[in-house]
């Protein structure tokens, strides 16, 4: 408990190694009560009863994709804006005429996207 | 003792108690919700363990670890055992950057300092967004793992709205910063001493409004709860998950929301603060409580008084309505704070 980061480490990993006793301990405890009878049918993906008919590695819709494709512009917006929110008060006002100019340039992208339709779903 | 001791072992003992009565609070909040979905539908809800059914969910878990698990057989095997890990494990270092009283050589216990938060981390706010991003994975590799067309669905379904609101939740938490001049929940807190008008959910109303729709869309819960509508998904991506697998996804998410809780009342509600100075006597701890029961009563409210809205309305809302709604809130604290200042 002297060094900062150091202190971090130990206090980051403490919580996390009780979290992921936790979990494994849940998991473990399942196993040893828990009853174990093999039977192909139970091995089935649930499909309300019925026999499934096709396989789940299916192609899907590249709407999710485009929505990923999205976050990820605007997060990586957003962790930008993080630094500049928390010293805009020593900054001044040209980092707030600077943060306009940078968020009015991904509105275009924005709205570009909404034209597209991006955001539709049907 | 030597000070790096003392510290040592408060530690020790505040990383035991924080995850034990948090699961605490999960276990009866689970009782409420079933108390109160009987309410709000003219049921009674569980009556029979405990008094009024109180102990339901220590009979619900006693139920659950001694059931059978089962892999589905085409299943991607690795993925499958290790979604409900990623889903339950990242909350917990959240709440180690949740202040629940003074920090910083305020308060003594047995003549040694003691801060009121597990780790006084500079980037609180910023861990909470990545670990609710990390939470995404669980939900995505759940789906997909367990070759059910169910499961894909509602895996993808969930993924897209998660990161959707992740977005808007992102950019009202960045007017919090503004506000603070901090990413530190302490700092935070500190910056709303004061009584309850003191607090940020007055300049931040829209932001903190957005913040909370955003959060309940994060935590998978009805309006938003597309992931897992029963109707026509079965259970979405928790449709091949049996036992304590599936309990450890239904877990996470009650730890979600009642972390979740914690961090709305600590970005708006004054965290552990009390609403008026003269009861500042009270210790911070109660006050945090007080605050997580009000959230998670609302959350809980909203649940079963407004019904599940279609796919395409949850992503317009999310992407045509939070999130300019959020940016427009962000700009304006700037443009004021830069008047101000």
């Amino acid at each position: 408990m002297v060094n900062p980061t150091i202190d971090l480490l130990i206090q980051f990993g403490i919580m996390f190694a009780i979290g992921a006793a936790m979990a494994v301990a849940f998991i473990a405890i399942s196993h040893l009560l828990s009853p174990k009878s093999v039977n192909p049918s139970k091995g089935e993906p649930y499909e309300c009863g019925v026999v499934p008919m096709a396989d789940a590695r299916a192609p899907f819709n590249v709407h999710y994709y485009l929505v990923a494709v999205l976050f990820v512009l605007f997060d990586l917006e957003a962790v930008f804006i993080y630094p500049w929110a928390v010293s805009l008060r020593s900054l001044g006002t040209p980092a707030l005429v600077e943060m306009f100019i940078f968020i009015a340039i991904l509105l275009v992208g924005y709205v570009y996207a909404w034209k597209k339709g991006v955001f539709e779903w049907e | 003792m030597s000070d790096p001791v003392a510290q040592l072992i408060f530690l020790i003992i505040k990383a035991i108690v924080m995850p034990v009565l948090i699961i605490l609070i999960v276990a009866f909040a689970i009782f409420f919700e079933r108390k109160f979905a009987g309410f709000f539908a003219g049921r009674v809800g569980p009556t029979y363990l405990g008094p009024w059914g109180s102990l339901q969910s220590f009979g619900d878990i006693f139920k659950l670890i001694s059931k059978e698990d089962l892999i589905p057989a085409k299943s991607d095997k690795p993925v499958f055992k290790l979604a409900p890990y990623i889903a339950f494990v990242p909350v917990f270092l959240v709440m180690a950057v949740i202040p629940f009283g003074p920090v910083g050589g305020e308060a003594n216990l047995f003549g040694y300092r003691f801060d009121y938060v597990i780790a006084s981390f500079d980037a609180g706010l910023v861990l909470f967004l990545a670990m609710g991003a990390m939470a995404v994975y669980g939900v995505v590799l759940g789906g997909w793992s367990s070759n059910s067309n169910y499961s894909l669905l509602g895996g993808l379904r969930a993924g897209a709205q998660m990161i959707s609101y992740e977005l808007a939740m992102g950019f009202s938490a960045a007017g919090v910063m503004l506000m603070a001049g901090s990413m530190s929940l302490i700092d935070i807190v500190d910056g709303q001493a004061g009584n309850f008008w003191d607090w940020y959910w007055i300049p931040q109303i829209v932001g903190g409004l957005v913040f909370f729709v955003a959060s309940i869309a994060e935590l998978n819960r009805t309006p938003f709860d597309l992931a897992e509508a029963e109707q026509e998904l079965v259970a979405g991506h928790l449709t091949e998950y049996s036992g304590m697998r599936w309990g450890m996804f239904y877990f996470a998410e009650y730890v979600n929301l009642v972390v979740v809780s914690m961090i709305v009342s600590t970005l708006y509600l004054g965290g552990w603060r009390a609403p008026l100075e003269v009861l500042d006597f009270i210790p911070g701890p109660i006050w945090l409580f007080l605050k997580i029961c009000f959230l998670i009563f609302v959350y809980m409210w909203v649940r079963w008084t407004i019904i599940r809205y279609r796919y395409n309305q949850l992503m317009s809302i999310g992407w045509k309505v939070l999130l300019p709604l959020s940016i427009a809130n962000l700009l304006v604290t700037a443009v004021v704070i830069s008047a101000v200042n």
